[in-house]
């Protein structure tokens, strides 16, 4: 798939935006671009926990990506983690999958 | 986000024979145009005479991933860097737009991708709309028989008619609801009767900071329309490259939170970006006053913009998805469960 989409650099990643205090003015208080990327690692490590996969925000520009088997990468974007992810553990991450979702609806409740 | 200083790239598309040379043609004697250049991949029967006006010759690099909208038109890539140093020497007249006419058989996807993604162009350029022109008389019969027609069409901001001057009434009917139905939001224009203001087809784009909420607003117009005629028509048009294609509109009355849809689009595009040939809309972001547009071509998505204010009375987030074989309660049950995870953060937005 497609591990280049939004990484080959230069403006950043579309999903990236929000955390920019000139396109989210009223939130530049609270959002800094650091709590940003905290809560996105928080968030989709729970997605990933359904696939055993693991990720830590690097420095502040990248993300680490752990399998169960300990073995890492370093990925710029979502974009390019999800093709990373799909890669390290052999499989296809699919956000329509029902046992997905009813995951997410426990993990909601927990 | 708006950048003002970038140059809109537009992108003139259409299947063999639709008109697309003549089109531009009428779009290119509006004065408000002499400062554009134009980049053809061939010189077709019809010339064009415009002062900036270049030919490249399709030469598409596919990426080692394999997928086909994710590849960089390498004949795009360095004519579009060639133009904007020259303009800079001075080789040039100072283009204030771009205009690119795509070949009868082109998925204009890839051209999206190398504008958007390219390191040196993105700091220059820009997408602007994506003109489609489909022919009166044979369109019917493209769309049914050439995949090209149909992504063409999926992926128009803007679609033009052409030849109904000759073309049977009835299928001219038939064709409109066949562009509906592929597309439910993009305004469709009748080269023949109806006014081909460049003003409407070229300038007035979401990417603009002066037209964003407008054009917004007439999304939202457009798909509440067209899906109300779809809702009405029930017979069967299931060609065969038609077929599994739909679009709809999600609607959700709850706030989204920013980072949970970026984690679930860049998931989704991931996984299924293939068969998303279009996404675009308004959400009402928790947290946030003003709405972000969103504007996605299969994989390729804008960078997000932010209104100053809600283009209409409908605050409700609101995405128009054009797809195939994708089913719109599941993308609809799997967006909310990825919402829902962060509903503790937001329990007190209202």
């Amino acid at each position: 798939m497609c591990g280049l989409c939004g990484v080959l650099g230069g403006k950043g990643h579309w999903t990236d935006s929000s955390a920019n205090p000139e396109t989210f003015a009223e939130r530049a208080d609270t959002h800094t671009i650091r709590r940003e990327r905290l809560e996105r690692t928080a968030l989709v490590g729970r997605v990933l926990k359904y696939y055993g996969l693991g990720l830590k925000e690097w420095a502040g520009s990248s993300y680490m990506l752990r399998g169960s088997t300990g073995k890492t990468a370093l990925v710029d974007n979502m974009s390019q983690m999800w093709a990373e992810a799909e890669k390290m553990a052999t499989r296809d991450f699919d956000p329509l999958d029902e046992g997905l979702i009813d995951y997410l609806h426990r993990e909601r409740a927990s | 986000m708006s950048a003002p200083h970038l140059i809109p790239v537009n992108i003139v598309t259409g299947f063999l024979g639709s008109g697309k040379t003549t089109l531009l043609q009428r779009l290119l004697r509006d004065p408000s145009q002499k400062d554009t250049a134009v980049l053809v991949n061939e010189f077709g029967e019809v010339g064009l005479d415009h002062l900036l006006l270049q030919s490249v010759t399709e030469n598409t690099l596919v990426m080692e991933n394999g997928c086909v909208c994710c590849a960089i038109r390498g004949d795009l890539q360095d004519s579009l860097r060639s133009l904007f140093s020259q303009r800079e020497r001075g080789e040039v007249p100072r283009f204030k737009r771009v205009v690119i006419e795509t070949s009868g058989l082109a998925d204009p996807v890839p051209i999206a991708y190398t504008v958007l993604s390219d390191t040196v162009l993105q700091h220059h350029f820009r997408l602007g709309n994506v003109v489609t022109t489909v022919d009166g008389v044979n369109g019917l019969a493209q769309l049914d028989e050439f995949e090209e027609s149909v992504k063409q069409v999926a992926v128009a901001d803007r679609l033009i008619l052409t030849k109904s001057d000759i073309a049977d009434p009835s299928d001219m009917a038939a064709l409109r609801l066949a562009l509906g139905r592929i597309n439910l939001s993009a305004p469709i224009f009748d080269a023949v009767v109806d006014e081909i203001a460049t003003q409407r087809l070229l300038i007035e784009d979401a990417g603009s900071s002066d037209y964003k909420s407008r054009e917004a607003a007439h999304w939202m117009r457009g798909a509440g329309a067209r899906g109300m005629q779809e809702a009405d028509h029930h017979a069967g048009h299931d060609h065969t490259h038609t077929e599994g294609i739909s679009s709809f509109v999600l609607t959700f009355d709850q706030p989204l939170d920013w980072t949970a849809f970026g984690i679930w689009m860049t998931m989704l595009l991931n996984r299924h970006g293939d068969k998303v040939l279009r996404v675009k809309g308004l959400l009402n972001v928790a947290g946030m006053v003003a709405p972000v547009l969103i504007n996605g071509v299969q994989h390729v998505v804008h960078q997000p913009v932010h209104l100053d204010s809600w283009p209409d009375t409908d605050h409700r987030s609101r995405l128009i998805f054009i797809v195939r074989d994708l089913s719109r309660e599941k993308l609809e049950r799997s967006l909310s469960a990825f919402n829902g995870l962060t509903n503790t953060r937001h329990s007190n937005v209202a």
